[in-house]
Order: structure tokens, then sequence, then C-alpha cells
């Protein structure tokens, strides 16, 4: 089974700082692969535990040194992976994303059985690349998938989160499964897969490698375009009280459920 | 020309309209104020059951035309028959806009509609308008709120997903003389790749729903143990809410998974959050620092929680909420 993880690299949440013109402050901000997609990074390595012949390729879009982020998925256990970088990607939106993350995998991966990619990306958090990459492959998609429960004769049995419950799927493959936070944590790395992972080579591939018209990448190819970004006003945290017993702390909550 | 706004109807599994839908239904309103002879008009797929209530209801939320796509086959929601026959309909009315409600079928459907149509789609809004040149303006918060963008789409329709919850429904009937408009449709042609197995309900979920919740009584490692969580889920049935948890809690195996707050969780916008034994870092704050009024009960008066909450109270959950479970039952 030839299994195709797609990564985001993202800022650290916990780590963003903002200049005064609401960019992010790049300087010195640690970069890290999208939380989501190390569950399905996660995933991916979880079924190559369980089954034979399973490879896994990773691909990023992104500037060269996501390269960074393919090392680490190696490191993790995947088999390779490879960066789509290219000027002429930058300022994709979703739709550019998803086309050009699709036409990467259908020219330098060929034989996919299954496509993983995060739920979400923590900085944009639109949720919409995964789809977007199943239909221009023309194969089904799955969102919000909470676990991956078998993989048999070409049909892979799922756990879907929705607001009221779990959903059990049957989906035929090839298809494109979305993850959300699992149950299981991912892994850390082995020292054997630091090794793995500094002499790995990891390819580039740019517009001409993936067999797109620069018409349709990048800016060009995004139906989207942000107008205008700005920052809502910060919450200013309210009174702190340090009440003298309980009884003062739930008086003062009574009052502020009924205020 | 494209002309007119496009509302996704969702139901949910018993037929029953999602109130996203009748907040859209206002929102469009607002929206075609400004916009030149602009109908509003819904898709709504059913299998007949609730049919005429759903109607009814559409009727006095201002809709010039409802397409209904009626078939057993539709019962259960399916991306790739659903896909299709809102696909077919949108080329054949081309509207200028088309409005989905941010659920978890929303945000599986649309991109697939958008991308099949080379349209664009903003994900996730909390406001739309429509900006001086009669273009769809929609902003939406990135990196959990601490951005807001306002996003123009190149291609029609322009599509965006809106957070439900957010935007307000209609305070009084508007009352359409709705056209009803059955589709005509063939799934024989449609593969179908994704069948449902089964469906299993969350009975944790079942009373009040954290998605919904007006209340929401959040638990973090500070509640120790189940006895702790038990306290929250007493409090919350109080005041008529949901429990919600940090990632920590979770990660304690104190709470399902399903009911994390935060980033690899959910993003809520209750009336008020009641944030116990949290401390509060920015993982867990992207996702309900957008709440009404947000009350903390912790014992480091350091806390982080603090600098998001509207009321703090430094102090031990565990003498704290017993007394306050009391007095509300009082």
């Amino acid at each position: 089974m030839k299994i195709a993880v797609c990564v985001k690299q993202v800022p650290d949440t916990a780590d963003i700082k903002w200049t005064e013109n609401n960019t992010i402050q790049r300087e010195g901000l640690e970069s890290i692969i999208n939380p989501f997609d190390m569950y399905a990074l996660e995933t991916a390595l979880k079924l190559k535990d369980r089954e034979q012949n399973v490879n896994i390729t990773t691909l990023t879009m992104g500037p060269p040194q996501a390269e960074e982020i393919i090392r680490k998925a190696i490191s993790l256990g995947i088999d390779d992976g490879f960066v789509v970088t290219d000027k002429k990607f930058a300022g994709a939106d979703t739709a550019a994303t998803g086309r050009t993350l699709a036409a990467a995998i259908k020219e330098k991966i060929k034989e996919v059985d299954l496509i993983l990619c995060g739920q979400f990306a923590t900085d944009g958090d639109t949720a919409q690349t995964g789809p977007a990459i199943s239909v221009n492959l023309n194969y089904p998609v799955i969102t919000y998938v909470k676990e991956i429960l078998s993989v048999e004769n070409n049909i892979a049995t799922v756990k879907k989160e929705v607001e009221d419950g779990t959903e059990i799927l049957k989906v035929k493959l090839p298809a494109v499964l979305c993850m959300l936070k699992c149950d299981y944590e991912p892994r850390r790395p082995l020292i054997k897969g630091f090794k793995n992972a500094q002499k790995a080579e990891i390819k580039f591939y740019g517009l001409n490698d993936i067999g797109l018209e620069v018409e349709q990448v990048g800016i060009k190819g995004s139906p989207t375009y942000v107008s205008k970004a700005f920052r809502p006003e910060q919450k200013q945290g309210g009174e702190i009280f340090v009440p003298d017993n309980a009884d003062d702390a739930v008086n003062k909550i009574l009052e502020a459920l009924n205020g | 020309m494209a002309k007119g706004i496009l509302i996704y109807a969702q139901t949910d599994r018993n037929g029953i309209l999602q109130n996203v839908v009748l907040e859209l239904a206002k929102t469009a309103q607002d929206l075609s104020q400004k916009l030149d002879n602009c109908e509003i008009n819904a898709i709504l797929f059913t299998d007949g059951t609730n049919l005429e209530e759903n109607k009814n209801i559409l009727s006095k939320n201002g809709f010039n035309k409802v397409y209904i796509a009626n078939s057993l086959k539709l019962k259960q929601y399916s991306t790739e028959y659903y896909s299709k026959i809102t696909v077919d309909l949108i080329k054949n009315i081309t509207p200028e806009i088309f409005l989905i409600g941010a659920t978890t079928q929303g945000r599986e459907l649309a991109p697939v509609v958008a991308t099949t149509l080379n349209t664009g789609l903003t994900a996730d809004c909390t406001k739309l308008d429509i900006n001086e040149k009669g273009q769809l303006a929609s902003t939406r918060p990135t990196f959990g709120g601490n951005l807001m963008a306002t996003i123009l789409c190149k291609n029609y329709p322009q599509m965006a997903t809106v957070r439900p919850k957010v935007l307000k429904k209609a305070e009084n009937e508007i009352i359409k003389n709705t056209e009803f408009i059955e589709l005509d449709f063939d799934l024989s042609t449609i593969e179908k790749h994704v069948e449902l197995v089964e469906f299993i309900e969350n009975k944790q979920l079942a009373d009040v729903r954290i998605d919904e919740a007006e209340i929401i009584v959040a638990g973090g490692k500070g509640m120790k143990n189940q006895q702790g969580f038990e306290l929250l889920q007493e409090l919350a049935q109080v005041l008529g809410g949901s429990v919600g948890a940090s990632r920590g809690a979770v990660d304690m195996k104190l709470a399902d998974s399903s009911i994390q707050v935060g980033q690899t969780g959910k993003t809520v916008v209750p009336k008020i959050y009641i944030a116990c034994g949290i401390s509060g870092a920015i993982q867990h704050t992207v996702g309900m620092s957008g709440s009404d009024k947000i009350i903390a009960i912790n014992k480091d008066k350091n806390a982080p929680i603090f600098k998001v909450a509207d009321v703090g109270i430094v102090g031990d959950v565990f003498e704290i909420l017993p007394k306050l479970i009391n007095k509300l039952k009082g």
C-alpha cells in the first residue's frame, strides 16, 4: 500500500509575536509540523506497523526551508519525502494549493492508495486543502477522521467525529482522509530515525516538474485574495479576586453569572 | 450573469433544519440590501422527513425560492450525492453568492463544491459584508483569532462557510410567498465510494452539545481526577450547560477528546465559559477567548487564564465548586 501524507510548516502558536503592521514577526520564530499533520503522519506509521508492504511518502508545499519538516517526518519513520517549491507558488489560496499538491502527487508518486492530511492547519485553519486535493484527483474524501479502523481489500473503514457523535464509514480507495487529533499521540524519533533523516535525499520539485501552467498556481491560480488583515481588539483581563473564603468566591461567581 | 444568494439549508439526522440556516438567511437579507434585485434562495436535501415543517420555516425566513432534492437515497448525508446535485443547480441558476454553515458537514461539502466549480471559498467566516464594488467581503479569524482577514473572491459564485452561532437570526418573521421547486436528478450516474456503516450517538453530548451550549463548564489538569470532572458535570447540569476540557485533562484521560477546547480541539463561543483548574496556555485560549464572559477559577494567581478572564477567582476548585453547586440548587 502506498500512502502520501501532506504536511505543512506552521509557526509555533505559543511563539508568535506580532509586528506593528500586523504581520508575524518571522525572525527567530520556531517552525513546526502542523500539529494535525503530526496525527496524519502517526496514523500512516501505525498502518505501516501493522500491515505488510506499506510505503509512505510525505510532501509539503512551501519555501525550500520546508525541507526541515520533511526530514523531521523521515526521522519518525516515514520512508521518503519531497518539497514542492517554486516562487510562482507564492500567494496560493486553498484552491491553488490543493491543485498544486494534487498535481505533485499525480506526477511524482503516481500510484497512491491513501492520501492523509491534517484536518486543519493551525495558522490558516481553513480545512479546505484536503478536500481540494481530492476533487483534483477525482478521489473521494472524508474529513474529521478520528481513526482508521482497518484497510482491507482496497476498502478503508474509518471513524469520523461529527457534532452529535461518531460515524463509521467505509470508503473505496484511493481516497483522501483528513485527520483530527487522534486518541493516540505522535511518536518521537529514535536515534536510527535521526540518522535516516540526515542521510535522506530530499527532492525539490517546481512548476515545470508537476505539469501545471503558471496561471493555475500561486496568486494567479487563486480565486480568493486577502483584501485586508487586522488584529482584533485584544481582550484585557478583568479583575482578579482573592476571596477570603470559599463562600466569598461563590458569591463572586454568582454575581458574575447573573450580571 | 450571476445573480442572487443561495443558501445550503442543512438539516440534521432527524430532518430538523439547523439554526445556522436561519442565521445565514438573516445575513443574506442584510447583504441583499446592498445588491440589485437580489433573490435569496435555498437548496434543501430531504427524504421527506419533516419536509412540510421545514418548508414552513423557510417561507417565514425570507426565502424567495427553495430548490428541493427529494429522495430516500438522500436521507443520509453523502458528499458525493449532495455535491453533484448542488453543482448542477449552481451551474443552472448561477448565484453570485453561495453560503454554507461551517459545520462538519458544511466544511466537507463546501470545498468539494468550490473546487469542482473552480471558484473561491472562504472558510469559517464570522462576518460577511458587501464592499463598495458589490463583492462579498468575508471576514474570518486566523492564527486562532489573533489575526482577522477580509477575503474577496474573483469568480462566481463567491462562496463562504459561516461559523454557527456568531451571526444572529431574524427577530421577526420575514414572510415570503416562497416558491418550492422540486429538482430533477439522476443518482444512478454518480459513483458512490463512501458508505455509512453505523452512527454512534455520543451520550455524553446528548443533553447539551458543546458547540451549541450557552454555558460551558471546562476543566483542566487542576481538576485532578474523575471526581473533579463529576463536579463539573454536576455544575453544568444545574446551569443547563455542557462540559469542556483542556488538552491537559484529555491527556490525563479525565475527559473524552470530543469535548477538548483549543487548538487541536474545538473552538467555542458560549455566553459564559467557566474555566476550572485550567492554567490557560495559548493553545487553550485560542479555542475559547471569543466567549462573551469568561470566569476563571485557579489556585495560581499568576495563571495565564486570568489574562483572558473577565472575572478571575484565585482559589481551590474543590472547595468552591461544591458550595457553588449547592447554592445554585438552593
